[in-house]
């Protein structure tokens, strides 16, 4: 069946008859709408040029085209102040930067530090190394089996003491939001910073971070229909302005001497080095893609393929579905095939081209947590279809006999 | 490549026998062999005397491919030396990449010779070679003992 959604990602143009690409990724990186494509590569031919060097037309351009982006991206996110807009590769190193830059410089011997069980490794490991560094205590948030943190979870593990609380909103295995809401407003009655991972919500939910009152937000372009290797941080500007450099080297200087160097204003006190200015640009087109087709028909689209995912993979034999029926779900399910090991299911899915991810999704304590070492993840954007949810469906009801098992 | 040319009998019926998969009394070597990539992890416990391998087994778990290719790799090495072992998971390796690919200079591989095809595929070519790389590893550990 057509999709016109479907029909605006060349990617899955090819095969298209015979053997159509099942894509249920997403949640690794996303595929690029053809606006997005042309939008870089219209930056490439007609643009290039290194942004905020070029005194030249050229020049001009390709710094108008980058500082557009991040303008772009602040009205998506709904900043206020643009110049609170950094660019950077993706979410780990936007992750990395509040860790060095602030964690490593705020945190003291004694703080503690709160993460929840359900992070991916790149809200996770630098906080490790802050606390490992300074002296300081991490401490995990638990969910429960289904992925759901009570509220009482929250209020006992975000007590005075703690300097900072790190949150993804939906995590990257079990497609469950968190009650990211309740954690930042506790973190800022302790005195804490919240800062928020939006790498598995920034395609799905429309984000605010004035409703959402969060002290550093981060996300990456390429599941969010970009180019690879563009990511944000956004961060209240009284953070960002007492933070030091991350990252030094060119563009990020006010004036330099042969023994020390004083910075630049915000956004480029964090942006060292040439820019991702053709990643930035394609990250505009896809907020202008997103906004043409809008929240709510990608929110509308998705609930039903997810809810009609969740249902279906419930009745397929012999497989376990992870996660709770309660809560609010996006993008990702995560479940195994009994007696069958992951990455044999994705190689067999494979094959009838039903691409999922298999192994610990960068979330090793979680899958502890949760009582696997790894497991399957079919995750979901809004170019999927019901048609995909079967084949994925079909796929997995061969699974267990191309291991020698009879049913 | 076709699913029937990876999941053949040896591979599936290896991959769930549970024959060599125990720790094993006293080793005098052991290493852990992890893929981060997709979670396969296994210790293998090696019994090194007078530089023979007397007793091995392993623990952990990990994909089809990787547990039948470790239990094959067992079977073959037993009683064998360190030498002839390392000359063996060499071969392995050398066969996995695509270097060795004389029938005849394989067939010492026996029942490991069914791994021949992952070479064509990149995404299951570690799993493959897990178990033989942990190997060569203890064993190294074996002969700096041995000497």
């Amino acid at each position: 069946m057509s999709n016109s959604i479907k029909d605006q990602f060349p990617v899955f143009r090819q095969n298209a008859d015979e053997k159509p690409i099942v894509y249920l990724d997403s949640a690794a990186t996303s595929q690029r709408p053809e606006s997005v494509i042309k939008a870089v590569d219209d930056f490439y031919y007609k643009h290039n040029a290194n942004p905020h060097r070029g005194s030249y037309q050229l020049g001009i351009e390709a710094t108008e085209a980058y500082e557009n982006a991040r303008l772009k991206v602040a009205s998506f996110i709904n900043a206020k102040d643009p110049s609170c807009v950094i660019f950077t590769r993706n979410t780990t190193e936007s992750m990395n930067l509040i860790a060095y830059s602030y964690g490593m410089n705020f945190i003291k011997e004694g703080d503690r530090v709160v993460i929840t069980i359900l992070e991916h490794h790149s809200n996770m490991i630098p906080w490790q190394q802050v606390c490992r560094a300074k002296g300081a205590k991490l401490d995990y948030i638990y969910a429960d089996k289904g992925g759901i943190i009570s509220d009482e979870e929250i209020e006992a593990k975000i007590t005075d003491g703690v300097k900072l609380v790190a949150a993804t909103h939906v995590s990257n295995v079990l497609g469950i939001k968190t009650p990211i809401e309740k954690i930042i407003k506790r973190a800022h009655e302790v005195g804490a910073v919240a800062a928020v991972d939006a790498a598995q919500s920034s395609p799905h939910i429309k984000l605010d971070v004035e409703a959402l009152d969060a002290d550093f937000l981060a996300f990456s372009g390429h599941k969010l229909y970009s180019p690879l290797g563009v990511g944000v941080l956004w961060g209240k500007r009284e953070l960002l302005d007492k933070m030091p450099p991350f990252l030094t080297g060119g563009d990020m200087i006010d004036s330099v001497r042969e023994q020390d160097a004083t910075w630049a204003e915000l956004p480029n006190k964090f942006e060292a080095g040439t820019q991702n200015a053709g990643g930035a640009v394609g990250l505009a087109a896809a907020i202008d893609w997103i906004e043409s087709v809008g929240f709510d028909k990608i929110e509308a689209v998705e609930r039903e393929i997810y809810d009609y995912a969740w249902a279906k993979l419930k009745e397929v034999p012999h497989l376990t579905v992870y996660g709770s029926d309660k809560g609010e779900h996006y993008g990702a399910i995560a479940f195994n095939v009994d007696d069958v090991h992951p990455h044999d299911v994705a190689t067999i899915l494979d094959a009838d081209g039903v691409c999922i991810r298999s192994g610990h999704h960068c979330a090793q304590p979680l899958m502890g947590h949760i009582g696997t070492s790894s497991c399957c993840r079919a995750s979901f954007a809004v170019y999927n279809t019901k048609e995909d949810v079967d084949a994925l469906c079909a796929s997995l009801l061969k699974v267990r006999k191309w291991l020698g098992f009879e049913d | 490549m076709g699913l029937d040319q990876i999941y053949t009998q040896v591979i599936t019926e290896n991959s769930r026998s549970t024959e060599h998969k125990h720790p094993i009394d006293c080793p005098t070597h052991s290493h852990e062999g992890v893929n981060p990539s997709c979670g396969d992890d296994i210790k293998l416990e090696l019994k090194v005397e007078d530089g023979i391998i007397k007793d091995a087994a392993f623990v952990g778990d990990g994909c089809a491919i990787s547990q039948a290719s470790t239990s094959i790799m067992i079977d073959l090495i037993l009683g064998r030396n360190v030498d002839d072992a390392k000359r063996l998971a060499s071969k392995f390796i050398g066969m996995i990449k695509g270097e060795v690919t004389d029938d005849e200079d394989l067939e010492e591989l026996e029942d490991a010779q069914a791994f021949k095809d992952i070479s064509h595929m990149p995404a299951r070519v570690k799993c493959a070679v897990l178990s033989w790389h942990t190997l060569e590893k203890a064993l190294n550990d074996a002969l700096d003992q041995v000497q």
